[in-house]
């Protein structure tokens, strides 16, 4: 297996895994509900993203939550795997919501969700028009530029500089709101590996029982998080 | 071709609170009964197990409990000059789907309207006269008194389990309590639930400032509970899923909780689900309804249903929306101010204050829907209108719902929203802020409303309905009143930082963030059919065997969540079908 910059090795995660439990000093239950460790991302076969799209995906939640600093960043917490996911699913589908013409995506952001297009469709339709930008801006399609420049590129994508044409100008805000959800949502989802994220926050995840804890007032809540799946940290 | 199946008694239209509150009541009598529900069944058991429910994303963004748009949406326009676009996502209210409807998934905040409330028209002109009401606002009172529901009010939260703290019992003031609140016969059926951090910081600090603090109620049970129909609830584990989710525990109420295991065991009730009623049927003579035709999911046909007398106990969105389809009251026309049928549709005026502090710790994970402390000595009973400029009030809370990471990162004022600095945020905030909002009244305008879209349909070929929704100055100025009565509060907790959220003249109606699911009137209950769609007894006034159930009989919108006044009026109104109307079915007015 190979290592990327930034992307975490099987050895990496059970050095991470190890100390954790060490120090929740819970290690003995901890250890038996421990998952197989799953396919590293380079490896991933995405469900429905292309090549170039999930080389995207992969590049820009790297930077959206980066690896750099304390807690995981969207790579260590398989950020990619939820997105690929979401998008191949009801979610990318719209599946749930009103799709109906006809449509005005040039209306007020306030009206809401007015593209013809789905989220997966989004994706799609937007990597290739912001990598063509990257290349007359910047030389190079977005994931092969170096951070700084990436993050330089988010930011101009974020504030619509390039004036993407209003099916596509929610394309950050569902990036970005997706992401996130990634990083948070329970780990079976198939981001937040191994609760990280939760445990970074402090967020106990699934436990749902607190009634002993509602009067000890500015007490910091002991237990780290379980998973939906019975993950324990 | 429709089938037709076997005539019944009564039809009830959605079974959720009204539903089934109607239901029961009419069962006792030994009626024959079907409700149609056009969602899914859904029980504790199976469908809330833990942990499957407390799953944020699923429920909690993807909205796993909620109607979806691609089956029943509206469309939205700020003012009659703008073309209407649908609700293609869920963003600002959020309408239940399946059995229990909104009642499955709501926080479970409770209440009754406050004394002025009931006849806020009668009372703004006697006190400070007609001369202060905005030529545009439709300002009316109930047409019904808080005395003649008091024992209503009692029943429902009897039979839903409310807990809370009493502060006026037949006039005696109650210390700890709502000294604000109308007098009631009795305390809560339990005691208050305990506070968290932030809701105990903000009683002790409101109590200094010479305030009254109480603590909210709500539909939480705090101790083991059985109601008048046997239903039990187990006390709350404060688990911090209430709203969007259904409660796992048997503790938050809902029509699951209270109401639907024993009206499922009256043999004089069935209840048929994937069947969404399409219209209803009209008599030769347009005097009274003949049933209703709904779609049957597992057919895929088209249904008539012959009944005697048609319960619509739908959301308020989609009770309008049948009677707009079906021919049940004029349709209202905002040029001319005539018609009755989406007339005073309403929302509600929120905002609030968020506050970090940097070395004290909230556990934002335990929390319960209506949880927290409250103040209303800025309550609607309490403002001089006059003075301030604005008809309105609204109560002021502490307590946090949940801390599920997605939707409840608070994070001070430039943090970045995405980057190293947007992680450094996140760990170094989360757990460390509170909030401190005001839920305040809203008010009926001329050209807030509700008819018929043009040009958009639903899957059945039906037209969508059609909102016509603005925020209003009145309002505003409500909001910005209560702004500067918080922030005090808020300086004298002295936190590392804070920063306010609330509306400013000129905001424009945005459906993209969440609310609130407290969509009220367009079947407006009143004295005179002119100005209402409904009677006192929330019977049609132009079809005596049809009556609307639901916040659409909200005149404007009270400062307080609806579901208290929702419920009390259901008890209220099945009381006058069973000692008067079954007798002899008339115009009740």
């Amino acid at each position: 297996m190979r290592d990327l910059p930034g992307l975490p090795s099987r050895r990496s995660f059970l050095k991470a895994s190890a100390a954790t439990a060490a120090v929740a000093g819970i290690v003995t239950n901890a250890k038996a509900e421990q998952k197989p460790e799953p396919v590293a991302l380079t490896e991933y076969k995405p469900d429905c993203l292309k090549p170039t799209e999930w080389a995207f995906v992969m590049a820009a939640v790297a930077r959206l939550i980066p690896s750099e600093g304390d807690g995981p960043g969207a790579i260590e917490a398989r950020v990619p795997v939820f997105i690929d996911m979401q998008l191949a699913g009801d979610y990318g589908k719209a599946a749930d919501w009103y799709m109906q013409g006809p449509h005005e995506a040039d209306a007020s952001p306030l009206r809401g969700w007015q593209t013809p297009l789905t989220p997966l469709e989004i994706y799609q339709q937007a990597i290739p028009v912001f990598d063509e930008w990257c290349k007359a801006t910047h030389g190079k399609i977005f994931a092969e530029l170096d951070a700084e420049t990436q993050d330089k590129a988010l930011t101009s994508l974020q504030k619509d500089e390039m004036k993407i044409k209003p099916e596509l100008r929610d394309f950050f805000t569902i990036l970005l709101g997706n992401t996130k959800e990634g990083y948070f949502a329970d780990p079976m989802y198939g981001g937040n590996h191994g609760m990280q994220a939760w445990k970074y926050i402090g967020f106990p995840g699934a436990r749902g029982s607190y009634k002993e804890w509602v009067l000890k007032h500015n007490v910091k809540y002991p237990l780290g998080p379980v998973s939906i799946s019975g993950e324990r940290a | 071709m429709a089938r037709t199946e076997k005539k019944k008694d009564v039809v009830i239209v959605g079974l959720g609170w009204t539903g089934s509150i109607l239901g029961m009541e009419l069962a006792q009598d030994g009626l024959e009964i079907v409700a149609l529900e056009r969602g899914h069944d859904q029980n504790t058991v199976p469908d809330f197990q833990f942990p499957n429910m407390i799953d944020e994303l699923k429920y909690g963004v993807r909205l796993g409990m909620m109607q979806k748009p691609r089956n029943s949406t509206v469309t939205i326009r700020r003012s009659d000059s703008e073309t209407a676009l649908p609700y293609r996502s869920l963003g600002s209210f959020l309408p239940g789907n399946g059995v229990g409807g909104a009642g499955t998934h709501w926080n479970g905040l409770n209440w009754r309207p406050m004394l002025s409330e009931y006849r806020l028209r009668s009372y703004v002109e006697e006190r400070w006269g007609a001369g202060i009401i905005p030529e545009d606002m439709n300002l009316q009172d109930y047409p019904v008194t808080y005395d003649e529901l008091e024992p209503f009010f009692d029943r429902f939260e009897h039979v839903a389990g409310i807990s809370g703290k009493a502060g006026n019992i037949k006039g005696q003031i109650v210390e700890g309590g709502n000294p604000f609140e109308a007098p009631r016969s009795r305390d809560y059926p339990m005691p208050a639930m305990p506070s968290t951090w932030d809701g105990a910081k903000f009683g002790e600090v409101t109590k200094s400032m010479g305030y009254h603090p109480f603590p909210r109620p709500g539909g939480i049970a705090s101790q083991a509970y059985v109601n008048e129909y046997g239903m039990q609830m187990g006390p709350c584990n404060h688990c911090g899923f209430c709203e969007r989710f259904g409660c796992y525990n048997y503790s938050k109420s809902s029509p699951q909780t209270a109401i639907l295991d024993a009206l499922k065991r009256k043999p004089n009730f069935e209840y048929r689900t994937h069947a969404e009623v399409l219209r209803v049927e009209m008599a030769a003579d347009g005097k009274t309804a003949t049933g209703v035709t709904y779609f049957d999911e597992k057919t895929q046909e088209e249904v008539f249903q012959p009944a005697d007398l048609v319960i619509l106990a739908a959301y308020q969105l989609h009770n309008v929306h049948l009677m707009l389809l079906s021919g049940i009251g004029q349709p209202y026309d905002p040029a001319t101010g005539e018609g009755v049928t989406g007339r005073n549709y309403a929302y509600q005026m929120n905002g609030g204050y968020t506050l970090f502090f940097k070395d004290e710790v909230f556990n934002p994970f335990i929390g319960t829907g209506a949880n927290g402390m409250t103040i209303d000595d800025f309550g609607i009973d309490n403002i001089d209108f006059g003075k301030e400029g604005f008809i309105g009030g609204a109560y002021i809370s502490a307590g946090q719902s949940n801390g599920q990471p997605i939707r409840s990162m608070a994070l001070p004022k430039g943090t970045p929203s995405w980057g190293a600095g947007w992680k450094e945020g996140i760990g170094e905030w989360y757990g460390h802020s509170m909030s401190i909002g005001s839920h305040g009244s809203h008010m009926a305008y001329r050209g807030n409303h509700l008819d018929l879209d043009p040009t958009y349909k639903d899957r059945h070929g039906r037209p969508l309905m059609r909102m016509t929704f603005n925020w209003n100055n009145n309002d505003i100025r409500m909001t910005q009143f209560m702004k500067s009565k918080i922030e005090p509060i808020a300086q004298a907790l002295n936190p590392t930082s804070m920063q306010e959220g609330f509306k400013k003249e000129g905001a424009m109606y945005d459906v993209r963030p969440y609310q609130t699911t407290h969509n009220v009137g367009g079947s407006v209950m009143g004295a005179d059919p002119k100005t209402s769609a409904v009677n006192r007894y929330l019977q049609a006034w132009d079809k005596h065997n049809i009556f609307v159930l639901g916040a659409g009989a909200f005149p404007q919108n009270t400062q307080y969540n609806p579901t208290g006044m929702v419920g009390g009026l259901a008890y209220w109104a099945a009381h006058a079908i069973r000692t008067d109307y079954l007798r002899n079915p008339r115009p009740l007015v």
